[in-house]
């Protein structure tokens, strides 16, 4: 076999990788999960505001309703030291 | 036509043997390659997907919540507050919520304490999710034991695990009666945590937010607008040590691939030389090289893309787990659903494949313009 048609055949699967992962996006967003409409209905029935993601502090685990000097709050001159805090965003209204 | 095709074909055949006699450096270079943009394209893939399962997720939150703000911190709402705000046009609910959180010494863990009346829990009863359960290894029946304020300790019954599907929300609750949670927490009947206002018309939401802010101004109402927003941008690209760290690996590919595909080695520049000597012309010396690189780059952007679409999507993301972990005890476990941002991805793909491959002829046509003689001594 021809060194060409070698990468040709390689190319061709991983294309076709690609092109199934972009159907099964198709797919998958078409469908209404059972693991959506459940959560939904947590969501709405208890006023849930944030998801369960980051446990580990009070302004990680409700970033939405934290306000501006939470992840501070600890004494005067406090850093924040949750690790989290470096991934996650503070919530938008406290930013400048 | 045919014969276009037929020559490149040629073309990708004298590369890639080319490429053969350099095994060694050939698969180094893929394989970092395809390193870089499997992490890139395992942050946006993640970043996007969880930017699009919150949004989803929380779109039936409340619309309006007020918070009471005391010294710049949340405190209490006195219930006298419904009263205060009265009847107002559009809002066609209020209540008000009790939650908080309670400190697990047994497994360090935080949860998230949430009075729940639809439930109809008697004061002994609790509801608890997936993650507690797994920690603490409970099961319907069993009984949890927490201290109150005043320390006398409290045994609550498990009378239902929150289903595992919705852990993403719920791995850290702990749903309880509210005579229950007074009782914890030492919080008189006069008291809620927050109050919650539903709103029939979204458009109406901002006015009602703003005679809020007036009828009470101590309080902070956080719209849904503003929740959904704070989880659009919750994992920013500006943020992040991941991201950090990934900076330096990613300048660090970018010196030795620029290195690499610009710098010619003797070897190279003598094999140019060959070329022109028996006959290549200078753009089939630079289409010859073209080839080199869009076969790196773009097997390394296809093998890169799908290991991270099965990283993030069939794997949940396991890689990520431990940076995303920080020091939460309940993690939940959790599957997103497979989304790709479109954008996104033709950025990442611009800025792979096209740099390097560019990189790569620069140097070539440098080398091929110049006399075969000077190029091969």
């Amino acid at each position: 076999m021809k060194r060409s048609n070698t990468f040709f055949v390689c190319l061709l699967v991983l294309l076709t990788g690609f092109i199934a992962s972009l159907v099964d996006v198709a797919i998958e967003n078409g469908q209404v999960l059972p693991q959506a409409a459940e959560s939904a209905e947590l969501v709405s029935r208890l006023g849930l505001t944030d998801l369960a993601l980051f446990t580990e502090a009070r302004y990680t685990r409700h970033p939405s309703q934290a306000d501006i000097h939470s992840a501070f709050q600890d004494h005067p001159v406090a850093l924040e030291h949750f690790p989290t805090g470096s991934l996650l965003q503070p919530s938008n209204g406290s930013l400048p | 036509m045919i014969t276009i095709l037929r020559k490149q074909r040629y073309f990708i055949d004298y590369t890639l043997g080319t490429m053969m006699r350099h095994k060694g450096k050939s698969l180094g270079l893929l394989s970092v390659y395809t390193m870089i943009i499997f992490m890139l394209a395992s942050v946006m893939l993640f970043s996007h997907a969880m930017r699009s399962e919150a949004v989803a997720l929380l779109a039936d939150s409340p619309e309006i919540i007020v918070q009471r703000i005391q010294a710049g911190r949340s405190v209490m709402v006195p219930a006298e507050y419904l009263q205060r705000i009265g009847k107002l046009r559009g809002v066609t609910e209020k209540r008000g919520r009790l939650w908080g959180y309670y400190y697990d010494p047994a497994v360090k863990a935080n949860y998230t304490v949430m009075v729940s009346e639809q439930d109809n829990l008697s004061i002994n009863d609790i509801v608890i999710g997936a993650g507690i359960a797994r920690t603490r290894g409970l099961s319907v029946g069993d009984y949890l034991t927490l201290r109150s304020h005043e320390g006398k300790a409290f045994s609550f019954r498990v009378v239902r695990l929150l289903e595992s599907e919705s852990e993403l929300i719920s791995s850290d609750l702990l749903l309880i009666s509210s005579v229950g949670y007074r009782r914890l927490f030492g919080i008189d009947e006069s008291y809620y945590t927050d109050l919650v206002l539903s709103v029939r018309n979204p458009r109406e939401i901002q006015k009602i937010a703003e005679k809020l802010t007036r009828l009470l101004p101590d309080s902070r109402p956080i719209l849904r607008a503003e929740i959904l927003r704070t989880y659009e941008s919750l994992f920013s690209w500006r943020q992040g040590v991941m991201l950090i760290l990934l900076l330096g690996s990613v300048l660090a590919f970018v010196i030795f691939a620029w290195d690499k595909a610009s710098g010619l080695s003797a070897e190279e520049r003598k094999e140019i030389g060959i070329l022109k000597a028996v006959g290549w012309e200078t753009g089939e010396v630079m289409r010859m090289k073209f080839w080199e690189g869009v076969i790196i780059s773009l097997m390394a952007f296809l093998i890169g893309y799908l290991a991270a679409y099965l990283h993030v999507f069939y794997t949940s993301a396991g890689l990520f787990e431990p940076v995303l972990k920080g020091w939460s005890v309940l993690y939940p476990s959790f599957q997103l659903t497979p989304s790709v941002d479109g954008l996104q991805l033709a950025t990442l793909f611009f800025f792979t494949v096209l740099p390097y491959t560019l990189a790569t002829i620069v140097p070539v046509w440098r080398a091929s313009i110049t006399d075969p003689d000077l190029v091969m001594r």
